[in-house]
């Protein structure tokens, strides 16, 4: 796939704090990280779906994160994104703003995206109109009423269809699109949206080989520019990555490294395979 | 790389979208013509007994349905668009009302059945000394035009910020909602809140100095209300045509994956909640001159609950479909109260099992299924033999 | 409580027409005349009045020649001759003349000043009762310088002593004749009838007495026969007077009222006193010494203490010696006073509260003064705990009401996610099953059957509701799962069509269900604490309801079926559940148990077709403030609603301690979202 050049990202590490509550943004505590979890515990009557986690990513790092069922991938992505609050622990973005006491939208507005495991996007609006949405803009309703697109912008949405190839179907309503279809378009919309910390949930679910290539490679070129996220139950997809991978289970970190590293660890073998 | 016409196609897509098209504005126009020069000059100038004469009863009662299809035209704005179901907007509608109420009371004078200077009637008949302080300065106009819009838009500001950020959704703001109007309900009632009770406002006789049963008042009011109405739809038009107006779309069908892009759902349903108040507040405001009386009824859940019938039956998520259901049931409903009381009920009840059940996309959904079919039909009959076979 | 026509929605379909039906300078002419009409003359004053005033004009017009007759024969007793009148009352055999020549000799017959009509007048404290000698009805009260009594001279006298002796005629013998000589027009007649019964000294008489003093006794107009009524909701339960046997149950438009005046009722009680002192049953000894409280008289008092010192049995004896206190706190002896007081302290009787406030203006010892003081605060205190006690029990109830309507919402909600506006339909639908289960029983079944109707009305409530429900589920909620808000207006357009259906079926007005036997009445707890069965009944119901709910739940493999569709419908489902089967039976269930709450409401108000809206917004907030899907929120729920509404509403009036709770709950809901008991988790934010 033939791609224009990316449009220029926002610098990474610096967030968009503007309009954050001063006690929330620290001096830099722990430098040159993108995302720093620390001692993160939450749990739901009693069950305790992540436990003491701790988690380092580095600017433009591409992370993989596996982990079987009910081993806290998609809590923890919650409690970055602000859907879910921990009941203890540090949950910094780029090394000083606190994130646990911060809603979505603030979160989202500080440059953190995120793609569901369920590829959510707005079903009764048109592949454009979705792409409009993520567009990165000031958010507030009266300067939505009034917004226009300038020529930065339409060249963003061109780069990002033309990245995620639905070209073809911008006028399309995006509810017909089709599952894999779906999942472009939200890693599409991510990338109008420029954010500097982009979390994907199982990306590649439901994608056809060719599909999925394509995805890696995406994800691949973004490596450095951005910082990345994925998790993925997709193994081969993994190992496409070739990216560092943190195994979770029962919501805390079993084992850190590279794919073969961690394939070879005993204690992950023993949580995949049972004993 | 997109080609060069996928570019001018995306440019064209970005443009700003306009508020009706060519044939949506010359209809516009003309409806507004029909409903603001002919209407009113085919009730003054041809005589009484005329066929073409317009009865005198007809002008109040057009004006009252412009009224309702305002209300449902703001009930549309947040439910076909926010997917908030307000079930108390009979509420904002009754406050606005209320507002233009004590105005036209403050206009009485001594004209009153107690004859006193300062107190409307039934604040007399209460043995009440002076007037309450929430009544001062509704004598003047402007003052009263102004409540009819910070009132309901207060409201619906205070409730909506509450609500909206604890993600009171669904039909537990329905409820909430409800709650509201039923607690307005009974507040009204009592005769010591100072709004005359249960009888409410009434016996106006001035509106701006002209008296409002006469025959050229009701006109004029009238056409305020048919100008409010078109108004309003260009106002609604303008939000819901607006990048605001996706906003609320996307917080409509999937309100937690806007967070995840950075928009406040709060905001964005904040702004359509309000503006949709006060455009309630404002068509209650037409209304109470042109009946004539302002009570607590207006107030009770029933009524707000029927405006929403009023939508779904014309075609919620379609500005012109509020309107058409707003008109064309309150049409039904006068003619049937007046011919068959007791079968008005049973009617609307079937409506709102009807429209939710048979036709959930109103009237206008109907006709665009209809369209759709006739034309489907069209290029099958215009098919070959062999096609048809073939199917 | 949302019962009273205060709260309840106006009437939709008047709403309705005002706003679109009519010309609005229509509205605007009704609604001057109206409110010109209001503020001349209140209305509800007003059309009572009226009401009277036509009825005697039609009298007037169909009165009869004798009539006419008696009229002027009265007329003539005011002239400075009276004697011609007086024979002519004497050769008449109307009863009214005899009473009127019966009032002339005890001198209780007036001239009317304002009208120049003679009337009876019975002295009543301050005011006097007027009785038309003409007509035998009781007019009015009147003061005693409005009238102008009757005075005879000597001849005129001498020739009313026959007539007199003749008017009064021969006295009543026996208990029968006794009870119907109660039915005499003036109070002079009907203290003689009372004097009669002391005279039988049947123990018969206490409840006829009793229920005489109470206004309960009444003439049955079909054949004027006395009866005792006990309210029963909105009907009366008889007892025949004489033989003290059930007479059914009818409606008090059936009947008319034997009244008294308060000389009379004291009489009442001193002679219920009397005769229950002698009485064998011990409640019924301590009756007479309760009702002997304030009106004892010296000749019972000694009775009193004669009955008291033989008494055995523990309650009816200190009913005695309160009622002794009571009389010996006017005692000469200080000591005496002081330990009337002592006694009477530990009363928490109302009337007690009266003795000692009159007492207390009276004494002139400083230290039995005290010593008033302090019984009265003491009684005082007891009263006002009562009062908040009574609220709380009242709150209670309120709060059972609540629970038995919003449960069945709570469970439907819980499971199909959807809410459901014809709630209160199935309400009402429960409550005109138990109106047409009472009219069967009383149609084919024989009178003594009647208390059981209430127990059959139940299931047949629950049927009738939950078939309804089922039908309405399969015929419109399931073609609009995964739709709440579409599916709340279609229920609310079903719940019009509903009322609507049972309007036109039996009409508009209300419709009376009366409490069997068995309901009517109060427990008493100490003193003066009351709580009516009706209530308690509803308490114990509606906890035996929530009781079987959660047996169903928990026990049946149905109840399992239901706590896996609630908790994840899909995988039920997947499973093998029947999840259509068990939506159709939940929304059965809560509906039926609706429709068994329709059958508790009728039993403490009215029954007519909006009786549903009245109840569905409480239920509302009642799931909503407990959370949904769960019984103990709901539980919680209704009884906080209940109570607290109850309990501010003596503070700040029943309409704004309404307000009050529905902001506190809107107030609420932004806290709790989900209510009081919500899951949490990941599964919560579905």
């Amino acid at each position: 796939m033939m791609r224009p050049a990316m449009p220029p990202p926002t610098p990474l590490v610096e967030p968009a704090t503007a309009g954050i509550a001063p006690d929330v943004v620290h001096k830099p505590r722990v430098s040159d990280t993108q995302l720093y979890l620390d001692g993160v515990t939450v749990s739901f009557d009693g069950f305790k779906a992540i436990n003491n986690l701790a988690l380092m990513v580095a600017p433009g790092e591409l992370r993989t994160i596996i982990g079987p069922n009910g081993a806290g991938k998609t809590t923890m992505m919650d409690i970055i994104t602000g859907k879910t609050r921990p009941d203890a622990g540090e949950v910094l973005f780029a090394g000083r703003v606190d994130l646990t006491k911060l809603d979505e939208t603030e979160i989202a507005n500080l440059g953190i995206g995120r793609k569901f495991q369920k590829p959510t996007v707005f079903e009764n609006l048109t592949v454009f109109e979705n792409f409009e949405l993520a567009l990165k803009a000031p958010r507030g309703s009266f300067r939505t009423l009034t917004a226009r697109l300038d020529s930065e912008a339409l060249d963003r949405i061109a780069w990002a269809l033309d990245t995620v190839g639905l070209a073809a179907k911008l006028r399309d309503q995006a509810g017909a699109l089709s599952h894999g279809q779906k999942q472009w378009l939200e890693i599409g919309m991510l990338l109008v949206q420029d954010t500097q910390l982009i979390l994907l949930d199982e990306p590649v679910a439901g994608m056809t080989d060719a599909e999925t290539k394509q995805t890696a490679e995406l994800i691949l070129s973004l490596k450095g520019e951005r910082t990345l996220v994925v998790v993925e139950h997709d193994m081969e997809f993994v190992r496409d990555l070739g990216a560092r991978v943190t195994v979770l289970h029962e919501g805390s970190v079993l084992s850190e490294g590279s794919v073969d590293h961690v394939q070879n660890d005993p204690r992950v073998i023993e949580v995949y395979l049972g004993r | 790389m997109l080609d060069k016409t996928g570019h001018d196609d995306l440019k064209l897509l970005a443009r700003p979208k306009p508020l009706l098209d060519r044939r949506g504005w010359a209809a516009f126009l003309a409806i507004g013509f029909v409903l603001i020069v002919l209407v009113p000059l085919f009730n003054l100038a041809p005589a009484t007994g005329s066929a073409l004469h317009l009865p005198g009863y007809l002008i109040p009662l057009l004006g009252k349905y412009a009224c309702y299809a305002i209300l449902a035209l703001s009930l549309d704005l947040v439910w076909g668009y926010a997917g908030i179901l307000s079930l108390g907007h009979g509420a904002f509608f009754a406050l606005g009302g209320y507002a233009m109420g004590m105005y036209l009371m403050r206009q009485i004078g001594t004209r009153g059945v107690y004859g006193h200077p300062e107190l409307p009637d039934f604040m007399v008949f209460l043995n009440w000394k002076e007037l309450p302080w929430y009544w001062h300065g509704f004598d003047s106009f402007p003052f009263a035009l102004l409540m009819v819009f910070l009132v309901p838009g207060l409201l619906a500001l205070v409730l909506g910020w509450f609500a909206f950020r604890s993600r009171v959704t669904g039909v537990y703001i329905s409820i909430v909602t409800q709650a509201m109007t039923f607690a307005l309900l009974l507040a009204f009632f009592r005769n010591d809140m100072g709004f005359g009770g249960n009888n409410g406002l009434t016996d106006f006789k001035d509106i701006l100095g002209f008296p409002v049963q006469a025959p050229e008042t009701r006109i004029g009011l009238y056409v305020a209300s048919v100008l409010s109405l078109g108004l309003c739809f260009l106002l609604c038009r303008f939000v819901t045509r607006s990048k605001l107006g996706r906003v609320l779309l996307a917080v409509r069908d999937a309100e937690s994956r806007v967070r995840f892009l950075g928009y406040s759902p709060t905001s964005a349903k904040l702004f359509a909640f309000v503006l949709s108040a006060l455009l309630a507040g404002l068509a209650g405001a037409l209304y109470v001159p042109q009946v004539g009386i302002i009570n607590p009824s207006e107030f009770s859940p029933a009524n707000s609950i029927e405006v929403a019938i009023w939508v779904a039956v014309g075609g919620r998520g379609t500005l012109y479909g509020a309107i058409l259901g707003g008109v064309l049931i309150n049409l039904v409903k006068t003619w049937l109260t007046g011919a068959a009381p007791e079968l008005w009920l049973f009617v609307l009840g079937a409506l709102f099992v009807a429209s939710t059940l048979l036709f959930p996309k109103g009237i206008v959904g109907l006709v665009g299924q209809w369209q759709a079919w006739r034309a489907e039909r069209r290029s099958y009959q215009s098919a070959t033999p062999a096609e048809k076979a073939a199917e | 409580m949302a019962t009273g026509p205060f709260l309840r929605l106006p009437a939709r379909e008047g709403a309705g027409t005002a706003r679109a039906g009519l010309d609005s300078a229509d509205i605007n002419a009704r609604r001057i005349i109206k409110t010109v009409l209001n503020r001349l003359v209140p209305m509800n004053r007003f059309l009572p009045l009226l009401m009277v005033a036509l009825m005697l004009a039609l009298l007037a017009m169909m009165r009869p020649a004798h009539a006419q007759d008696l009229a002027a024969a009265l007329a003539g007793l005011a002239d400075s001759d009276p004697r011609p009148a007086i024979t002519a009352l004497t050769a008449s055999d109307d009863e009214k003349a005899k009473a009127a020549l019966a009032a002339l000799a005890q001198g209780n017959l007036y001239l009317r000043l304002a009208d120049n009509a003679v009337v009876i007048g019975e002295k009543d404290g301050e005011m006097v009762v007027v009785t038309n000698a003409a007509t035998g009805d009781i007019e009015d009260m009147a003061r005693p310088d409005e009238l102008q009594p009757i005075t005879l001279s000597e001849d005129a006298r001498a020739l009313l002593g026959d007539a007199g002796a003749a008017a009064q005629g021969g006295g009543p013998l026996d208990f029968a004749g006794a009870v119907a000589a109660l039915k005499a027009d003036n109070f002079a007649d009907k203290a003689r009838a009372i004097d009669a019964f002391t005279v039988l000294a049947d123990p018969r008489a206490i409840p006829v007495f009793q229920a005489l003093a109470d206004g309960r006794l009444f003439v049955r107009k079909s054949d004027g026969a006395v009866v005792i009524g006990n309210a029963s909701g909105n009907d009366v339960a008889l007892t025949d007077a004489v033989s003290q046997e059930k007479a059914g149950i009818v409606a008090p438009a059936a009947l008319d009222v034997i009244f008294v005046n308060n000389n009379l009722r004291n009489v009442l009680r001193e002679a219920v006193g009397r005769l229950g002192l002698a009485s064998p049953d011990p409640a019924q000894r301590r009756a007479a010494a309760n009702a002997l409280l304030d009106a004892a008289t010296p000749d019972t008092v000694a009775l009193l203490r004669e009955a008291f010192a033989k008494e055995s049995n523990g309650a009816a004896k200190s009913a005695m010696a309160l009622s002794l206190a009571a009389v010996e706190l006017a005692d000469a002896d200080k000591t005496r006073r002081l330990l009337a007081i002592q006694v009477l302290s530990g009363s928490s009787d109302l009337r007690v509260r009266a003795l000692l406030q009159a007492r207390l203006s009276q004494e002139s010892e400083p230290d039995v003064k005290a010593a008033l003081d302090a019984a009265f605060d003491r009684l005082q205190f007891k009263l006002q705990l009562y009062g908040y006690a009574e609220n709380l029990v009242q709150g209670i109830s309120l709060g059972s009401v609540l629970l038995l309507a919003a449960v069945g919402l709570a469970i439907t909600f819980g499971v199909m996610g959807i809410i459901n506006m014809a709630h209160g339909e199935m309400i009402m639908l429960g409550a005109y099953s138990a109106y047409v289960t009472q009219e069967v029983f009383r149609a084919f079944l024989p009178p003594s059957w009647i208390g059981a109707y209430l127990i059959a009305a139940l299931p047949v409530a629950f049927l009738v509701a939950a078939a309804i429900g089922i039908a309405l589920e399969r015929g419109v909620i399931r073609f609009l799962y995964g739709r709440p808000l579409e599916t709340m207006l279609a229920t609310w357009g079903i719940s019009l069509i509903l009322q609507q259906t049972v309007r036109a079926i039996f009409g508009a007005p209300n419709k009376e269900v009366a409490n069997p036997e068995w309901m009517t009445g109060a427990l008493e707890l100490a003193g003066g604490f009351a709580i009516t069965w009706n209530r308690i009944y509803i308490i114990i119901f509606c906890f035996a309801v929530l009781g079987l709910i959660v047996l169903i739940l928990r026990r049946t493999s149905f109840g399992l079926h239901m706590r896996a569709v609630t908790q994840n419908r899909a995988m039920a489902d997947v499973m093998g559940i029947p999840t259509a089967r068990v939506d159709a039976l939940t929304f059965g269930l809560g509906s039926g148990i609706a429709g068994m709450a329709g059958v508790a409401l009728s039993q403490i108000g009215n029954v007519s077709p909006n009786l549903g809206t009245i109840y569905i917004v409480d239920s509302f907030l009642v799931v909503v403030f407990g959370g949904v899907g769960n019984l103990m929120g709901t539980l919680v729920g209704a009884l906080t609603l209940g109570v607290v509404n109850k309990l501010l509403e003596p503070v700040a009036g029943a309409v704004l301690g309404k307000v009050v709770v529905l902001v506190c709950i809107i107030l609420f809901i932004q806290k709790r979202p989900r209510g009081l008991f919500a899951a949490k988790g990941r599964s919560a934010d579905a």
